[in-house]
């Protein structure tokens, strides 16, 4: 059975379209990362599905409960928004204790839920700290810990951890896979590392659209092409550029990204244009340190498919 | 069970946030200076230089004098507080992000609604009952005993009147994102409601009425008939959140 099943869902704004005709299926206890970069829809298909939002169009179902059925699924559901907000006033252990009062659970569980949420984020602590003064990380993992206190059967985290330090990050991932195999993980993300780092499955959106859903193994396998990297010697940087940009106008080259003086290229038939590319290279006065082919990373994936729909006609 | 939860909240974050304590020190003192200023007004006048000659013009105070005083500085401080605390309470929580966070809980947003408004009236209610001994206490040691069912009854209708303007502002709140327009608007509503009110022939049915008729029981004036007032009250109050209701139901967070 499908913990998330969307059809043709949309939502526009005036003449914009956040959501356009998104068709997405998830499975039970798996981490989806909703990947996209910023602006895309992400945010708003979260909204969409957690009820915050009403959709211009189509149907979505969570846990089996179609969105907007009186809020329904709201006792199934766990979210975290991107900047989760608090009442400054509360410590977390009355935070957790006025959300766990929300539930309806009752005061035994309550209690034990709670130490347990606490001792999962490592808040146990500070557990009677105002949250006034806690920092973005701390913030984020009792944003988590208010998420779980009703053990949902769908977890929706906005950008879990986009502003956190990478202590911070780290820590909040081995949360979610922690919880890998508990409750299904919707987790949206413009960080392709992050998605790499969690996820089995990932859908790609742009400009609203899904652009491609599978599992992240397949994903990679199928969109398999060979990235060519090098790396020039420093000071060569523009040098570099002006290559990549010459390159592109002699071979068909799917994207490429290029960060200082090192430059990661996807070309489609690497074999062939192999030679082609090296006396492109000689004939350029590039001085290389590096030359190498490499497996693609999701990111290649990624921009790979971003790119090809923004070239589309 | 979630209404009395977020009522919960709400009476909490109004004493965390040092709201209850002002509510009841503000219409504490003016409950209880009110009394002390109506009794020593006259005698301040006759002390400053010059009056002396106008001194005979000053009528001796009088218990009249203490309640006109006390009605009218609980009213006006009442109603102003009202605006001030209502009209953040559902557009800073948007704002923020606090109500999106509690509103995918299972809270429905009437409840969020509804424990604002219970827990600020809860709050005027304790304010009230603060300013209502002290100013009981006053006249009764300045000037003379007054009828406590009566007393009662003019303190009931000031927090009837607050309660009004409390649910209207809250509706404000949920309509705009501004506090402050929603405090502005407020202020229009007490404004227009002042100058109708003052016209005698529809004066009976606004709010401020029941001030009228909660002085006509203290001081044995002829009896006025308080149900219009009531009713049309109890309508605004009921209209104001129904309609807030509604706005948040189809409100995007």
């Amino acid at each position: 059975m499908s913990a998330i099943r969307i059809e043709s869902l949309s939502k526009t704004f005036g003449s914009v379209r956040a959501v356009d005709g998104l068709n997405l299926t998830i499975e039970e206890n798996t981490i989806f990362g909703f990947l996209g970069p910023n602006g895309a829809g992400k945010t708003t298909c979260i909204r969409l599905l957690t009820g915050l939002a009403k959709p211009t169009s189509g149907m979505a179902w969570v846990a089996g409960v179609p969105i907007g059925a009186e809020r329904q699924a709201s006792q199934r559901i766990g979210y975290l928004p991107e900047e989760p907000a608090f009442y400054t006033y509360m410590t977390p252990l009355e935070y957790l204790e006025h959300v766990g009062r929300l539930f309806k659970i009752p005061p035994n569980k309550r209690h034990q839920l709670i130490a347990d949420m606490l001792q999962l984020t490592g808040l146990t602590e500070v557990k009677k700290r105002r949250i006034g003064g806690f920092s973005r990380g701390m913030r984020q993992r009792l944003g988590l810990a208010q998420a779980l206190i009703n053990q949902p059967e769908v977890l929706f985290l906005d950008e879990p951890a986009s502003a956190l330090d990478p202590i911070g990050r780290k820590e909040v991932l081995g949360l979610i896979g922690q919880l890998r195999g508990q409750c299904t993980i919707f987790m949206s993300t413009h960080i392709l590392a992050d998605v790499e780092r969690v996820c089995d499955s990932v859908g790609i959106i742009h400009h609203g659209k899904l652009l491609v859903k599978a599992n992240k193994n397949d994903l990679l396998y199928e969109y398999a092409l060979p990235v060519l990297e090098l790396e020039s010697e420093n000071g060569q940087a523009n040098q570099l550029a002006a290559w990549v940009d010459e390159l592109s106008r002699q071979i068909v080259i799917e994207s490429f990204k290029i960060n200082g003086n090192i430059a990661r290229i996807v070309v489609a038939e690497i074999g062939a244009n192999r030679s082609r590319i090296l006396s492109s290279i000689l004939q350029s006065g590039l001085a290389l340190r590096r030359f190498e082919v490499m497996i693609p990373s999701l990111e290649d994936v990624f921009l790979r498919l971003v790119n090809a729909e923004e070239h589309q006609p | 069970m979630s209404l009395i939860t977020s009522i919960r909240k709400e009476l909490i974050e109004l004493a965390r946030t040092s709201r209850l304590l002002i509510l009841v020190v503000v219409l504490g003192f003016f409950g209880l200076s009110s009394p002390l200023l109506a009794k020593y007004t006259p005698e301040i006048l006759r002390l400053v230089p010059g009056a002396e000659d106008f001194a005979f013009l000053i009528p001796p105070p009088s218990v009249v004098d203490a309640i006109g005083q006390y009605i009218k500085n609980i009213h006006q401080f009442g109603v102003l507080l009202a605006l001030l605390l209502a009209m953040g309470m559902v557009s800073q929580e948007r704002e923020r992000g606090t109500a999106a966070m509690m509103l995918t809980k299972p809270l429905p947003r009437s409840a969020f609604l509804a424990s604002k408004f219970i827990a600020l009236s809860l709050g005027f209610f304790l304010a009230l009952l603060a300013a209502g001994l002290g100013g009981y206490y006053y006249t009764l040691v300045l000037f003379q005993a007054v009828d406590v069912g009566a007393w009662l009854l003019l303190n009931g209708a000031l927090l009837w009147i607050v309660m009004v303007y409390t649910a209207i502002t809250l509706l404000f709140s949920t309509l705009l994102r501004s506090q402050a327009a929603a405090a502005g608007l407020g202020l229009g509503v007490i404004l227009v409601f002042s100058v109708l009110g003052s016209v005698p022939s529809i004066a009976q049915y606004f709010p401020d009425y029941l001030v009228v008729w909660g002085t006509s029981l203290l001081i044995g004036s002829p009896q006025i008939n308080p149900w219009p007032a009531l009713i049309s009250s109890l309508g605004l109050i009921f209209l104001s959140l129904m309609v807030a209701w509604r706005v948040l139901e189809n409100q995007e967070l």
